[in-house]
């Protein structure tokens, strides 16, 4: 359970990750995300939250710290109607789940910012707390749904090396 | 019938028969890095799984973000960079010598049929060698690194045709800018642009490579153009190799489901990106009399040899206009010193250009010369995101090197076909 952080636009790897602090440390960075947007964002975000953006979410560099600074500042999932190719698969590599939801749902008032949400990564479902409203998300593929659950490609190609290790 | 993308992809999975849609894992031919997603990324996850890079004969290594290296952050982000090279024996490390998507193709690296990754999402720029290349983050980087190979969810090929030729002043920056616009930055769908017709034939590989570089503006994964004579004259040029098979990526189609959509050359005016999108281009000529305070030539998209020499047309024998400042910061040391060996230089440098260092620089907000609060930038560069160049408050305009050039000698946003007749 956690707060919805609600962004009716597309939000690219820029404001995720700002150019200018791309040689400062992880948490240096994380503190700046988003800023140009919503400059409270990275100060008030908790564990367990959830980021809802608009379509082609993570759209232009290939900059992983984009999708890495959401998952240090505690963001359990991110919600789109669409992502950008790069930032999908960056997020995937860092066990950091990523949900495609359906038009309708994503402009469903329930989901106003600052709602109190909670996920089910199984069944792909997104429930409100307050109303108990439930919304359908778009299941991962099988393939990928592996990589998340073994917490990302680095633990997942480390499990893959020790189990070709002991054949 | 197969599409070139399903061609490429079928080769590096070794699987015949495949759909769109299908995941498979590809073998890589070659994994290009450079110094901000490479070695200070990579190496720590390659300590974790406890290997090396694959195969180091195919792995390059760039440094073009953090350069030239103005702070101790920078400094130390080279000394690990080269250090790194030295320790996992890399065959080709390319140090400031230019944006690696330029540095790849002009040593020689790219060729029709491979299977290649970059750690930079403007990798689909090596589309334009008839390989399939895309942009991975680094971690995923660093996975193609250990193992070599790579998953793909077999792509759909959307097929841009550009039909006639262009214009006078109108260039493949141009032809992008209103691509963005008509299917917007999303329109890619992650899946595989082709770019084919009269137009795309007449443009060199350089102009080609600006094509596919844009498509991760339209959010494609690759930008693939078929290779032709010019492909392959551009390649042993370059000192590359050309593969006997390469007639076999001679595909122009968008298969049985892929989407086409068709372009008129001839009709097409310069265009103008406002911020904050290259889909909100337009015609050059809506937006006169906008003032702005830089222009700037540079980045992998819009600094390359023909992009230096497309500004240096328009401003040989005029100056730029007071209040405008113009940066230009050659894409790659080679094309620079092509540039001044042809007197290209010279003529930026009588015009008013200032020169900056052989890297990413203002494009990707990295020096110390991005954009102060407030300042308005014309840039040949591909992004306008909001702060992507610096300040949240500046604001850039994207268009060809011949606009940002006409613009700054009339010291405002202007269609470069009013300042030098055809």
């Amino acid at each position: 359970m956690g707060r919805l952080w609600r962004f009716e636009d597309t939000i690219d790897t820029d404001v995720l990750a700002p150019g200018f602090y791309m040689k400062a440390p992880l948490a240096e960075l994380a503190s700046h995300c988003l800023e140009a947007l919503r400059p409270e964002f990275a100060s008030q975000v908790r564990q367990g939250d959830i980021l809802l953006a608009g379509p082609n979410m993570g759209v232009g560099s290939s900059r992983e710290q984009a999708a890495e600074v959401l998952k240090y500042l505690g963001i359990e999932a991110l919600i789109a109607p669409g992502f950008a190719g790069i930032f999908y698969r960056n997020a995937i590599n860092l066990g950091l789940p990523v949900f495609t939801i359906g038009n309708e749902a994503f402009n469903h008032p329930a989901l106003y910012d600052g709602a109190q949400v909670s996920l089910n990564f199984d069944d792909a479902r997104l429930t409100i707390d307050e109303t108990g409203l439930s919304l359908s998300l778009d299941p991962l593929p099988e393939f990928l749904q592996v990589l998340i659950n073994d917490g990302g490609l680095v633990p997942h190609l480390e499990k893959r090396f020790s189990a070709q290790q002991q054949e | 019938m197969q599409t070139l993308a399903e061609k490429l992809v079928s080769r590096a999975s070794g699987k015949a028969d495949l759909s769109p849609g299908d995941i498979v894992i590809c073998k890589v031919d070659l994994a290009m890095i450079h110094d901000s997603g490479g070695p200070r990324r990579v190496k720590p996850v390659l300590e974790r799984l406890g290997c090396n890079v694959w195969d180091s004969s195919k792995v390059v290594v760039v440094t073009d973000h953090y350069v030239p290296a103005e702070n101790p952050e920078s400094q130390a982000i080279q000394t690990l960079t080269k250090q790194w090279v030295v320790d996992q024996e890399i065959a080709h490390f390319y140090d400031e010598q230019g944006i690696c998507h330029v540095v790849l193709p002009e040593r020689g690296h790219l060729a029709p049929g491979m299977f290649c990754v970059g750690g930079d999402s403007h990798s689909p720029t090596g589309g334009a060698f008839g390989a399939y290349m895309f942009g991975i983050g680094a971690t995923e980087m660093a996975g193609v690194l250990a193992t070599g190979e790579i998953w793909l969810k077999v792509p759909e090929t959307i097929l841009i045709r550009w039909h006639n030729h262009l214009g006078p002043m109108v260039t493949a920056k141009d032809m992008m800018l209103a691509t963005c616009r008509r299917i917007g930055m999303g329109g890619g769908r992650y899946q595989a642009i082709q770019y084919a017709g009269e137009a795309i034939a007449d443009l060199s590989m350089q102009d080609r490579m600006t094509m596919s570089n844009m498509a991760a503006e339209l959010g494609g994964q690759a930008g693939l153009i078929a290779p032709d004579e010019k492909t392959l004259a551009y390649i042993r040029d370059a000192g590359g190799q050309v593969p006997d098979d390469w007639q076999d990526y001679r595909i122009e189609t968008a298969g049985s489901d892929g989407e086409v959509i068709d372009f008129d050359a001839v009709t097409l005016a310069p265009q103008i990106a406002a911020p904050h999108s290259p889909a909100n281009a337009d015609d050059a000529a809506v937006f006169s009399k906008t003032d702005f305070h830089i222009a700037y030539i540079g980045a992998c998209t819009g600094a390359k040899y023909v992009d230096l020499a497309a500004a240096a047309r328009v401003l040989k024998g005029r100056r730029i206009a007071s209040g405008i400042t113009l940066k230009v910061a050659p894409a790659s040391l080679k094309d620079q010193q092509r540039a001044e060996a042809d007197g290209i230089m010279k003529i930026l440098e009588e015009a008013g250009a200032e020169f900056l260092g052989n890297a990413c620089g203002i494009c990707a907000g990295y020096g110390e010369d991005r954009l102060a609060e407030d300042q308005v930038c014309l840039s040949s560069t591909a992004r306008n995101f909001k702060g992507r160049m610096g300040a949240a408050s500046s604001k850039v305009y994207l268009a060809s090197p011949y606009t940002v050039a006409a613009s700054a000698v009339t010291g405002q946003l202007t269609d470069p076909r009013l300042v030098v007749e055809g």
